[in-house]
């Protein structure tokens, strides 16, 4: 149990992942990437130290959104598209809750991209745990805003012919101030993903590569399997320069207003060259470029990428209605029943 | 002041309309004539008629914005059907709204509006101030704007400047007219313009010419004297049936001890209730204006889990939205307030406009069996007592409910007399205790079948709930046919036996005889006037006018079936009487309807009642 400072209520004893376990029976496919983030998810809640009964977890429609029905919470599993919205009203009603949000490619950017982009454009202080699978898997495997061009899926058998959002970019150009991307299989990396979104005040994205093993098995292998992930995958750490390899022989230097890869040693480059990470920066343009890389020119970026402090839409509804009620002459319905214009008839 | 050397002529009630373009201030001279109405003691009703268009070209009939004030010495409870005197302040406006002046009415007109290019630009061929076609009116020419410039042209006000308060000195005129003080008026320019002194000095400057001219013309021929009304005593306001929505809702949430969130989208003609909650800070009301409809009702229902009143106020196109969003309210049998302020259908219809279309919609409108309850409105005042029934039956039976008002009710105003809180009915939410260890989610009260509101926070209650069918009692997510058929049952009765928890159905008139005439809604006024004039006429008519819907109240049937024909009159293609049709076996029932984006006409009642009552 670690210190988070927050007005959620915490508890006096030290909760296990067992409190936190549901009796329902978990009915992923087997070899399925939500029962990865399921487990952290049961490391986490333990960890925050909130009481057990201040955690709220929202869904909408998918397979990722069957997650409140194994976790002993409270949690809504709400219509498709529409886990946002709901999980907003939740943290708007009662911001001493710790609100999670379980979602997938589909739920988040297709139906609702609407409520993303704006959910995290208001910064309502929620845990975003975006599954993407780059596929639709409990409709079986149609394609979804983030299926790399020319995919062949079941609804397009000759390939798909739409260019992919990359959600780190979709997340920052909505203003967003937590953006994280881990992979499934590395449960600590995930597990300090979610801890750092519950700390960061404000919407946090955490966005997990997520493996879908009947529909889009192996789509984030290339990157994130034990033989790719090395030269393929850049871990940032706040404070510490960007580095990447096998024996992190590799890095990002900024290049007049660009990103490079540059290898150690390497035309006299030292790491004084490499770009050191800052994830409390607030101009989100490094942020940006960051979780743009990819291949085939570059690794892919994991880890927290982006936390930077803004006030949260939460704290400020807060805020007005203290403000509101301050030196207010209505302060109940029967002062408001004697104000504005009135005449009495005797 | 001369004003008593004229003849004073006594009536119980008048109809005036302001009608001018967009841009001449028209709301706000018929806001604070019917203020003075208010003052002198009336009873009264006021609609604004205006395009959904903010500015429609100048002169032009789609740029013709109105506002309609109904006073009198006795109860109010239509805006009025046709005009006793009509300000005129452009061409297009007469040619918009000669259809509503009675024979005879006062046509007081800026003339000064009637140039070429004006007259034209309205259709006219010829300038009917001059050719006589309103000969059948008592009609009053007055060069508005040239007299506002010249009473402003020692302060120095530039002549445009000057031209925009040319509709205080109508004002003023129709003051006099009224034999209404100027006074009033003065105080509420001071307040507004307390920023601007020369602002309000513009407007009293104004407003007290258009009132000495008036006494200068000979059209005037009498004063019109409209007596204060014999009201219940208390403490009065001019209220919107918009405005007494978010105060019924505010009520309930007070009573109720469960801070109110509203999560809405803005839509005409619904959003003045969004506005109006939104200024209620100090009464702790949560407003969340949403990115969309579904993201206004979806917050709500996040919000009523968390354990707030929610509501989401929209109008019919919004409801269409939020159809899914209701359903998952209906399976979590969670409470929530659904506000739908009507207006003219399908699409985007008649934006300004009303209707009573989206009924069978409320009912219906949702995949799955999905009940709800269904209460409407029936004047502009009421619609506070219905927006706090509303959430009342919401949370105390847990389930949604949705409210139906309407533009005309909701842009419309009515006296208000103020409520005091502990007149209000009680409101108990049936919130779950913590650490209750019998403590099931769809566990229910034998009686209601309500299950209990499980707070998150509260101690011991963990649950998951969601869209998915759940096992009754336990929750957990089930598929069991049996299960499903008992589980669609029991949100079936349960919303049924809020019928024990509403009043009977009344009835105007005899209890049984020849014709029942039935509505619903923002019709009553309407309805209620064309069959009171029928009774006094000695006809053998009476009326039910209803308010529940879904449940129907407990004696419909009885009451219904007391009649050798029933006519239902609503402004749709028939929606209630298919919907009673559907309910009970009804040999003799008719339906009169009317799809023309207004109100009924009490004269087109009365045809058709007496037609009715003609016919064997």
């Amino acid at each position: 149990m670690e210190y988070i400072n927050s007005t959620i209520e915490r508890t006096t004893v030290q909760l296990e992942k067992a409190d936190f376990e549901s009796d329902q029976m978990v009915k992923w496919c087997p070899g399925c990437g939500a029962h990865a983030i399921l487990a952290a998810v049961e490391r986490v809640f333990p960890r925050l130290g909130y009481k057990k009964e201040n955690f709220c977890l929202v869904s909408g429609i998918g397979c990722s959104s069957r997650f409140p029905y194994y976790v002993n919470t409270y949690g809504i599993h709400g219509i498709h598209g529409r886990a946002l919205p709901i999980a907003t009203g939740i943290k708007v009603a009662n911001p001493h809750l710790s609100v999670w949000v379980a979602t997938g490619d589909g739920d988040s950017l297709a139906i609702g991209g609407n409520h993303f982009i704006h959910t995290i454009r208001r910064n309502v202080d929620l845990n975003i745990m975006l599954f993407n699978n780059e596929i639709y898997g409990l409709t079986k495997g149609q394609y979804s805003p983030t299926t790399p061009m020319n995919t062949v899926t079941k609804s397009s058998p000759h390939g798909t012919i739409e260019h992919p959002f990359n959600i780190g970019e979709l997340v920052m150009g909505a203003q967003g101030t937590f953006f994280a991307r881990v992979p499934d299989n590395d449960l600590t990396m995930m597990t300090e993903a979610m801890f750092e979104a519950a700390k960061h005040d404000g919407a946090s994205i955490v966005e997990i590569l997520q493996n879908c093993i009947i529909f889009a098995d192996k789509a984030h292998f290339g990157i994130t399997s034990k033989e790719n992930r090395d030269d393929h995958m850049c871990v940032v750490i706040d404070g510490q320069p960007i580095l990447f390899g096998h024996n992190k022989e590799k890095g990002l230097r900024l290049n007049g207003t660009e990103l490079e890869v540059v290898e150690l040693g390497n035309n006299n480059i030292t790491i004084d060259d490499i770009l050191v990470h800052d994830r409390y920066n607030p101009d989100p343009w490094i942020h940006m470029m960051l979780a743009k890389l990819g291949p085939p020119h570059f690794p892919k970026v994991f880890g927290v990428i982006r936390s930077a402090m803004f006030p949260t839409y939460d704290d400020l509804v807060e805020e007005k209605i203290r403000l509101g009620q301050k030196d207010a002459p209505i302060k109940k319905m029967d002062h408001l029943f004697k104000s504005g214009d009135t005449w009495e008839i005797k | 002041m001369t004003k008593f050397n004229r003849p004073v002529e006594e009536r119980e009630s008048v109809v005036v309309k302001f009608v001018g373009d967009s841009g001449d201030g028209m709301q706000f001279a018929g806001g604070l004539f019917s203020d003075s109405a208010a003052f002198a003691g009336n009873d009264l009703a006021t609609f604004p008629d205006f395009p959904s268009e903010i500015r429609a070209p100048q002169n032009t009939i789609p740029g013709v914005s109105g506002f309609q004030v109904h006073m009198g010495s006795a109860k109010i409870y239509t805006t009025g059907d046709l005009c006793d005197v009509i300000v005129v302040m452009n061409p297009a406006s007469l040619r918009a709204n000669l259809k509503w002046a009675k024979v005879g009415a006062t046509l007081l007109v800026d003339s000064d509006a009637f140039d070429e290019k004006a007259i034209e630009k309205a259709g006219y061929t010829s300038n009917p101030l001059e050719d006589n076609s309103l000969a059948k009116y008592n009609l009053i020419k007055a060069p508005i704007t040239t007299l506002t410039k010249e009473g402003l042209k020692d302060l120095g006000v530039e002549p445009k400047t000057a031209a925009r308060s040319k509709n205080m000195f109508a004002l003023g005129m129709l003051y006099f007219i009224f034999n209404r003080p100027l006074k009033p008026s003065f105080k509420f320019f001071d307040a507004k313009f307390k920023k601007d002194p020369t602002l309000a000095r513009i407007n009293k400057i104004v407003l007290e010419a258009g009132y000495n001219y008036a006494d200068t013309i000979e059209a005037i021929a009498s004063v019109i004297q409209v007596s204060a009304a014999k009201l219940p005593p208390g403490r009065y306001r001019n209220i919107t049936g918009n405005v007494a929505t978010a105060w019924g809702l505010l009520a309930a949430a007070e009573k109720s001890k469960r801070p109110l969130f509203l999560g809405s989208y803005p839509i005409t003609p619904a959003s003045e209730i969004l506005m109006e909650l939104a200024k209620h800070k100090s009464l702790g009301a949560k407003v969340f204006q949403a990115e969309d409809e579904i993201a206004g009702i979806c917050s709500a229902i996040g919000a009523s889990y968390a354990g707030l009143m929610a509501c989401t106020t929209t109008s019919g196109p919004g409801l269409s939205l939020k159809s899914e969003a209701i359903g998952l309210a209906v399976m979590t049998e969670l409470p929530l307030v659904i506000v739908d302020v009507q207006r003219g259908g399908p699409s985007t219809g008649l934006p300004t406009k009303s209707e009573q279309s989206d009924l069978m919609q409320a009912l219906f409108g949702r995949n799955g069996e999905c009940p709800v309850i269904v209460i409407a409105a029936s004047s502009s005042d009421n619609c506070f007592y219905y927006a706090y029934m509303a959430a009342k039956l919401s949370m105390e039976h847990m389930t949604p409910c949705i409210l139906l008002t309407d533009g005309y009710l909701g842009f419309g105003s009515a006296l208000f007399r103020d409520p005091r809180m502990v007149n209000m009915p009680p409101i108990h939410p049936p919130v779950a205790k913590p650490n209750d260890s019998t403590y099931k989610p769809y566990k229910r009260n034998p009686e209601t079948l309500v299950r209990d509101w499980a707070i998150p926070g509260t101690e011991g209650l963990r649950h998951r709930i969601g869209g998915l069918e759940k096992e009754n009692i336990t929750g957990t997510v089930s598929t069991d046919p049996l299960n499903h058929q008992r589980m669609t049952e029991l949100r079936a009765e349960k919303v049924a036996r809020v019928a024990n928890y509403i009043p009977e159905q009344e009835i105007d008139g005899p209890k049984k005889g020849e014709l029942l005439v039935v509505s619903w809604g923002g019709t009553f006024g309407a309805v209620h006037s064309a069959v009171q004039q029928m009774q006094q006429e000695g006809k053998k008519i009476s009326h039910a006018h209803f308010h529940y819907i879904n449940p129907l109240p407990k004696n419909t049937e009885k009451i219904l079936k007391g009649f050798k024909k029933i006519l239902v009159c609503e402004l749709n293609a028939g929606q209630f009487v298919n919907y009673l049709r559907m309910s009970f076996t009804l040999p003799n029932i008719h339906q009169f309807n009317k799809v023309q984006g207004l109100p009924f006409m009490i004269n087109e009642l009365t045809d058709k009642f007496n037609q009715l009552l003609e016919e064997k």
